[in-house]
């Protein structure tokens, strides 16, 4: 058995009122990837933030063995100097700077504070070719993409010489292929000899390269188990503290006729007019439907929903919509609004919510003129409409005057479908609904759509999470390089298919 | 971050009346701070400053950096800046000049035109920042100069006055006394049986029944909202609290209206402040408009998506600052009774104090029409105490931007705490 490198032992960590570690032991064995799953808050960020000094000694209690000497580090400076990087979940890159001056940021090559670009140019392009990363390294972070970016990181982290490299959810917002050359680069980097912490809510890939996982649920170690013993189902049992057989609420569809459909949709990227990136996609959605936008990312999902919401994405849109069989005007968000459609978009802090204003006044922004006589705010109707959508959708709050910045993902998510819900659209677009959110928050959210649906609207929902789609949907289109390249039925819908259809569309586009 | 509120073991009505007081506190905070400024320098100028002279002068002499103030605290809420405000009224006020003293044209029409002017500067502005995405820190800093500019080519370095004397009216005059003075004491006589100024009580009686009409009026919407919070079944603040809140509150408005009532009665710039601010107050707290402009400060993207036009909405900011700026520029020369080239000069830099001591966030999405006027306040006040105090202008200086940095400082300090 190899030898431990780290160990973390009865961890506790509070802030003010909260208990965000409860006496967390961690042990990680030389040479190994070590996985760390949890829902949204369980504390892993956390636990990681404990052990590289962002939180420093004295905030917490416990101990931490490090290569067999304890460690008390006050700052992340003195965990780097032990050789533990950690890479954050927002990449913590200058995007206005190159590759080499990202990867030697504040440790720059330098004598007397002269910088030799030569030789950091050197050993930058070093890096990059360790990471795989083909590009110029006078290249600035803002020109290429986030799988690249983060083999940036990498190499930044590289450079320091790294022992044990702490990845948080370092494929959360890449492409399928990034995610897999990423993971192929942390397992050539494990045959060298280098340890690593993997942050992931994606079980797949837990599963393909840890060689242990370790399970923390409200703070608390639930169990650390070995390659050979997990399971999906055993990592979500312990994630969840109850088996997951009910994860999507049961519902009957009545579905009506047509309510809405886009024509020969074609959209071009507002930086580079002349590509295409949304190419003549035909969809519809039938009353009381809930449909389903499958694809990877950069497949166009997001693109083709802003689009049609308002023109909010793209440039040169062509294409006709039509609803209830009638062509509507939705070249602005408010025309789109009044004809009826609703978009809920997938980043809520960036898109969504006012985080420095209240609930109320977030739920009633999308349609002032529901509570509004020529202008004026009617401020008992106001709060009226306020106080049933916080009851409707269950937002867990102390009052609707409480700050949206400060409830938790899921609650937020609920403000912005109240605040759709109160635009009373007839289709409505859900874009990424449950990202960000735990277990249990999400099946409320599930059974918030179905009962839109039922009430006799149409849903569009775009999800990056196939078993929610297959879940919740009754039909699916597959989405790939800007064109739909498969449909199926609820009852015919599988992963296998849809990710047939990707790979074959992916095929057809190379061709 | 978990903000749920743990349920409380104490008396529930208790808690809730606690809770109210400091609710209040921070809300009223402002208002508190002016008014301990004002019995500080009360004291320290030997009680001239609650003088009913020195009142009236302190709204005289601040009542251009208000009325631009409440611009600006659009301009600010919705995550810009203006740094043009003072060149244009600057320059406004020449043009107001030039209208009247050199062409000779009706005061009324003249005035109107100005406004017009000013609408015009805030659109194009506007246009730039809206429309064209360029910072409004640049296309303001632009404007500055470029009217500072035209405000010296218009006026080629004369000063150009005096204004006909109904224009001077709406900086120097004051309402009529339909119903005639009220004499509380008689003046003394001297030897000439004359009255001798600043003895005796007598008051404006029109500015007393508009003081009490006022309270009414106040008393009586405070009263509406609360039954009609009540009546859909909302909680409202303990009735004691309520009670001892308006009273406070109508206290201190007679007590100032006694106070101009006692001197000549309210001068018509405070009238016309007055509405401005009422119906400021009213389309930041109760128009859609509003309500939008700080939706659009706190994130512009989030609303944007939920169909506010935000180019639209950014542009009539700047039409509105623009307008009010004219307006000052207007009152500022009706003040001096002259345009001068150095009208307006440094003005945007007590406007934009103003509303950042009222408590509006640089980052757009908070602030208060009552926290803007207030902060033109505590900075007038200490304007004029330390003026009368015989306090050198450079140490005033060092002084009211130590309070600007302190006022932020303590707001924020406050925010993180709670």
């Amino acid at each position: 058995m190899a030898e431990t490198i780290l160990e973390m032992r009865g961890i506790t960590k509070t802030f003010p009122g909260v208990k965000a570690l409860s006496n967390v032991n961690l042990d990680v064995r030389k040479g190994e990837i070590h996985a760390i799953v949890g829902e949204n808050g369980a504390g892993k960020s956390t636990l990681m933030k404990v052990l590289s000094g962002v939180y420093p000694f004295g905030t917490y209690t416990g101990d931490i063995h490090y290569e067999g000497h304890e460690c008390r580090f006050t700052g992340i400076h003195d965990s780097e100097k032990r050789a533990i990087v950690i890479i954050h979940q927002e990449l913590a890159l200058v995007p206005l700077l190159s590759i080499t001056e990202n990867i030697f940021l504040g440790n720059e090559q330098a004598r007397f504070g002269v910088i030799d670009w030569n030789r950091a140019k050197r050993r930058a392009a070093e890096l990059l070719r360790k990471v795989g990363l083909r590009e110029d390294p006078d290249t600035l972070i803002t020109d290429i993409g986030t799988g690249k970016q983060q083999l940036v990181e990498i190499a930044k982290a590289l450079s320091k010489d790294v022992k044990l490299l702490i990845l948080d959810e370092p494929t959360a917002s890449l492409s399928e292929k990034d995610s897999q050359h990423l993971l192929d680069l942390l397992l050539e980097f494990k045959r060298q000899g280098m340890t690593a912490i993997l942050i992931s809510h994606k079980l797949n890939e837990v599963k393909r390269v840890a060689d242990r996982v370790t399970v923390i649920r409200d703070g608390q170690t639930i169990e650390t188990m070995d390659k050979a013993d997990v399971t999906e189902d055993r990592i979500i049992t312990s994630m969840v503290g109850r088996t997951m057989e009910d994860r999507y609420p049961t519902r009957e569809p009545k579905i009506g006729e047509t309510i809405f459909e886009v024509r020969n949709w074609t959209v071009h990227h507002p930086v580079h007019p002349e590509r295409q990136v949304i190419k003549g996609i035909n969809l519809h959605l039938k009353k009381g439907e809930i449909v389903g936008l499958a694809g990877l990312m950069g497949a166009g999902r997001t693109e083709f929903a802003m689009s049609v919401f308002g023109r909010s994405y793209g440039v040169n849109v062509s294409g006709e919509i039509l609803l209830h069989g009638k062509p509507a005007d939705t070249s602005t968000v408010s025309k789109a609004v009044a004809s009826g459609l609703a978009y809920a978009t997938e980043d809520r802090k960036v898109y969504g919510l006012n985080l420095i204003d209240h609930i109320k006044h977030n739920v009633t922004v999308a349609n002032l003129p529901g509570v509004s006589k020529s202008g004026v705010i009617d401020d008992m109707a106001e709060l009226r409409v306020a106080n049933d959508y916080r009851k409707k959708t269950n937002i867990r709050s102390s009052s609707i005057y409480q700050i949206t910045g400060n409830l938790s993902g899921g609650n937020q998510q609920k403000v912005v479908l109240s605040k759709w819900l109160f635009a009373n659209p007839q289709v409505l677009i859900l874009d990424e609904p449950t990202r960000g959110i735990d277990v249990g928050a999400k099946y409320e959210i599930y059974t918030i759509i179905n009962k839109l649906a039922d009430e006799g609207r149409g849903i569009l929902v775009i999800s990056s999470e196939m078993p929610e789609l297959l879940g919740i949907c009754d039909r699916i289109y597959v989405l790939n390089e800007g064109r739909i390249v498969g449909e199926f039925g609820r009852h015919e819908a599988s992963q296998e298919k849809i990710m047939r259809a990707i790979v074959r569309g992916e095929e057809k586009a190379a061709s | 971050m978990s903000t749920e509120i743990a349920p409380s073991t104490v008396n529930p009505a208790k808690a809730s009346a606690q809770q109210a007081i400091k609710e209040n506190l921070r809300e009223y905070g402002l208002v508190l701070a002016l008014i301990a400024i004002m019995v500080f320098f009360q004291f320290m100028t030997g009680g001239i400053l609650f003088l009913p002279v020195n009142l009236t002068n302190v709204v005289l002499q601040n009542s251009y950096i208000i009325v631009m103030a409440l611009g600006m605290l659009l301009v600010i809420v919705a995550g810009h800046i203006d740094l043009s405000v003072g060149s244009v009224a600057g320059f406004v006020g020449a043009v107001a000049a030039v209208l009247m003293v050199d062409y000779g044209i009706n005061p009324l029409l003249a005035g109107i035109l100005c406004i017009a002017v000013g609408a015009i500067i805030g659109g194009a502005q506007g246009y730039f920042i809206a429309y064209m995405k360029i910072p409004s820190f640049i296309v303001t800093l632009a404007g500055m100069l470029v009217f500072k500019g035209l405000l010296l080519a218009l006026l080629g370095g004369r000063s150009v006055g005096p204004f006909p004397t109904e224009f001077q009216l709406l900086s120097a005059g004051f309402i009529p006394d339909v119903f005639g003075p009220i004499t509380l004491v008689a003046p003394a006589l001297n030897a000439s049986r004359n009255p001798i100024p600043n003895t005796g009580v007598v008051l404006h009686a029109t500015t007393m029944v508009i003081a009490v009409l006022i309270v009414a009026a106040m008393l009586y919407f405070a009263l509406k909202s609360r039954r009609a919070r009540e009546s859909h079944g909302y909680e409202a603040e303990p009735f004691a609290l309520f009670i001892v809140k308006n009273l406070v509150m109508s206290g201190i408005v007679l007590f100032l209206m006694y106070k101009f009532a006692s001197y000549k009665g309210l001068p018509n710039v405070l009238i016309v402040m007055g509405l401005l601010i009422a119906l400021f107050v009213f389309l930041t707290k109760r128009m859609t408009f509003g309500r939008r402009i700080f939706a659009m400060g706190g994130n512009v993207k989030a609303a944007a998506l939920s169909g506010i036009n935000t180019e639209r909405l950014t542009f009539f900011v700047f039409v509105i600052m623009g307008m009010l700026a004219a307006l000052a520029g207007l009152i500022y020369a009706a003040r001096l009774n002259q345009a001068t080239p150095k009208a307006g000069a440094g003005m945007e830099l007590d406007v934009i104090a103003a509303v950042f001591v009222g408590g509006a966030s640089a980052m757009g999405g908070v602030g208060e029409v009552a926290g803007a006027v207030i902060g033109a306040f505590i900075m007038g006040v200490m304007n004029n105490g330390m003026g009368i105090m015989g306090i050198n202008i450079d140490w005033q200086q060092v002084i009211k931007g130590m309070v600007l940095l302190g006022a932020v400082a303590f707001d924020l300090y406050n925010k993180k705490k709670s």
